[in-house]
């Protein structure tokens, strides 16, 4: 019976140990509950309430009852009416709408005859999810259409995929990716930076040094915001070489943009390594931000999918910003200054996060 | 505007919770002595180091340090003092010229006299041929030399040494010492913690902290001559029978065991304190020596963290 014992011993302490752990006891319940949710609202491939404009260029009963019609459907959320083709293609590049809808001026007259589309739905293609979505819409009865389906040579609505007309997955995935990449490491980075030196009873040498907190953020932020524009290259490169992922917008816009994300994440990290204990957990509550940062960020399912509590969780992330700002640029041939509340908020979140983190790293012991 | 003291501190107190870590502390350092703090495990030691640098604010009290006044601005104290912390807190995956030459920038050390300044130390130090090792790899007295010369490279008036010498063979502790001496020869202050009686001994004054309470200050002498007790030194056959004769009677302090030896603990206020022992050892027959012996700094120690019962008898 000595190995039972033995091995009771063994059980006791670990039990024990696990309950003084708090975090990763709150992991252990916190974990499995926190992905339920976010799964199982995030994951919503019955996407609803794509924002959408219209360009009416039509104006009869007809055409009315048509947009009428498609918003009926609560697939699309029409959300403003513009002029031109053009204007929407505008809204599409800088990520205010994800389906912009044409009504030619004939449009009566399309409907009714069997060659021609009557409508042109203009989709955002940077986004799969919505391709298919937009799709399905093609599908959509129109109650006044006297021709049968059928027998149309081509379908009423036509379809127009922009940004990725070939429809390549790498594309759509990897200007997303980027964001998850940097965020894994940069937030690992700095996250340990200060609980490690906390931990080999090197910050109690440095707290008694003329060096004050701002100094220590700085410095140990800095050589992080190198490293990850290095590794941005490095995905760009790969991504070009083997996926043949374009930049369509400005390199230069691109680093901006990833340098706020970068700053952004790398302070994130600092605050986590003021409020962590050990190394361990401070990568326990990286997790925390690791998970909601590919669930929720519209990286993996569409952020117009989700409903409001889980939008409002992904537009704290700041992964969320910067893959609208890497699709933008990347696919949509956006520029930076079309972009700018993403880009503000990114700004935004670092300088909070760091004054939070260097707040909070007071330097003293008690 | 040089104050006598280079630390004059008035009822310094630290609680932690319902810890009382340290108690209305009062302490006079003068400049350029090496003042010892004398106590055990959890006597208040680190903490009140700690309080004097500004790494902990006091819970009362407050503290002249080098004419800044604790708590305060601790920026200003900073480049003053130097502070060896009880574990080894430098960088151990850096060089021992890495971690010299990273401390002479965090402290701004004149770049032009940069090089020169940590040449000096690792001569004095005796850590040239460590140069290009990595600190984390070095013996416990070679670290401890790293630390010092870290803790003394941008000259300051004043040294808090925490523990400096815990983790090192007695060679080394003896090296270090004679280094502490010349630093104090030159003017800085040191302020030493320690739990040995020997290290304690060295210092030019000290003090005995008990449960976070000093139970007394003064110069080595001056505690070993104002014991209040008489130092009665048994040499027995059997010094453990010897001891439990002796133990229990009610003009006894204290009993402690050396070897053959025992040490016995009489109060003043009792008369020829060598017949009290003799009579009590009289009836279990053994042979014993008695005689009346001066006292150690040990002696001091144990006559003064007594009146707490976890260090009594």
């Amino acid at each position: 019976m000595k190995p039972l014992s033995r091995i009771t011993a063994i059980i006791k302490k670990e039990v024990r140990q696990l309950r003084r752990d708090r975090l990763t006891f709150g992991m252990v319940v916190g974990l499995p509950v926190i992905q339920m949710l976010l799964f199982g609202y995030a994951i919503n491939t019955d996407v609803r309430n794509l924002r959408t404009a219209v360009a009416n260029q039509a104006g009869t009963h007809l055409s009315r009852q048509f947009v009428a019609e498609l918003g009926q459907t609560q697939v699309v959320d029409i959300m403003a009416s513009v002029e031109t083709a053009g204007e929407l293609e505008n809204l599409l590049r800088r990520g205010k709408i994800s389906i912009g809808v044409v009504i030619p001026e004939d449009f009566d007259r399309r409907i009714n005859g069997e060659t021609r589309s009557a409508v042109h739905l203009l989709v955002d293609g940077s986004d799969p999810t919505i391709l298919g979505v937009a799709n399905q819409l093609r599908e959509m009865p129109v109650s006044f259409d006297a021709t049968k389906q059928k027998a149309r040579q081509t379908p009423a609505i036509e379809v127009r995929p922009y940004y990725n007309p070939e429809r390549r997955t790498p594309v759509n995935i990897i200007p997303g990716l980027m964001g998850v990449i940097l965020t894994m490491t940069m937030i690992l980075f700095t996250a340990v930076a200060i609980v490690r030196e906390r931990e080999r009873g090197n910050l109690e040498l440095l707290i008694n040094t003329p060096l004050s907190s701002a100094e220590l953020m700085i410095g140990k932020v800095v050589p992080y915001i190198i490293i990850g524009m290095l590794q941005l290259a490095l995905i760009l490169g790969v991504g070009r070489l083997l996926f043949d992922v374009p930049v369509q917008g400005s390199v230069v816009d691109l680093y901006l943009a990833a340098s706020a994300f970068v700053a952004a994440n790398l302070a994130l990290g600092l605050l986590i390594s003021t409020a962590a204990k050990t190394q361990f957990q401070a990568m326990q509550m990286m997790v925390f931000v690791l998970l909601p940062s590919i669930l929720l960020s519209g990286f993996m399912f569409p952020f117009d999918g989700m409903p409001t509590f889980a939008q409002y969780i992904g537009e704290v992330l700041p992964n969320t910003h910067f893959i609208r700002l890497t699709r933008g640029i990347m696919l949509r041939d956006a520029s930076l200054g079309e972009l700018t509340p993403d880009l503000y908020y990114l700004i935004g979140f670092t300088v909070v996060a760091m004054a939070l983190a260097a707040t909070r790293f007071t330097k003293r012991l008690d | 505007m040089s104050a006598e003291f280079a630390i004059d501190a008035r009822g310094l107190t630290k609680h932690f919770g319902t810890l009382r870590a340290v108690s209305q502390l009062d302490l006079q350092v003068p400049r350029g002595q090496i003042y010892g703090f004398l106590g055990p495990n959890g006597s208040g030691k680190s903490t009140t180091i700690r309080m004097l640098c500004g790494l902990l604010t006091p819970t009362e009290g407050s503290a002249t340090v080098l004419d800044t006044e604790v708590p305060g601005d601790s920026r200003l104290l900073k480049p003053k003092i130097g502070y060896m912390t009880q574990k080894f807190s430098l960088f151990g995956d850096l060089t021992v010229f890495e971690n010299l030459q990273f401390i002479a920038e965090i402290y701004s050390f004149p770049a032009a006299d940069r090089a020169a300044r940590i040449d000096d130390l690792l001569d004095t130090y005796n850590l040239h041929q460590q140069r290009k090792q990595l600190a984390g790899t070095m013996s416990g007295g070679q670290k401890q030399r790293l630390a010092l010369a870290c803790a003394v490279l941008h000259r300051p008036n004043l040294l808090l040494l925490d523990e400096p010498t815990s983790a090192v063979d007695p060679q080394s502790r003896r090296d270090f010492w004679e280094i502490l001496f010349r630093l104090a020869g030159s003017g800085t202050t040191i302020l030493v913690s320690t739990h040995y009686m020997d290290e304690a001994e060295r210092c030019h004054r000290l003090a005995i902290l008990d449960h976070g309470v000093k139970v007394a200050d003064g110069t080595p002498q001056e505690l070993q001559d104002a014991t209040g007790m008489h130092i009665v030194e048994v040499v027995a056959d059997d010094p453990y029978a010897a001891q439990a004769a002796i133990h229990d009677l009610d003009e006894v302090a204290s009993v402690t065991q050396l070897g053959v030896r025992l040490r016995v603990l009489v109060p003043d206020r009792h008369r020829d304190p060598v017949s009290i022992v003799e009579r009590a050892l009289d009836p279990t027959g053994m042979t014993a020596s008695v005689k009346v012996t001066t006292a150690t700094l040990e002696d001091v120690f144990v006559a003064v963290t007594m009146e707490y019962p976890e260090t009594a008898k």
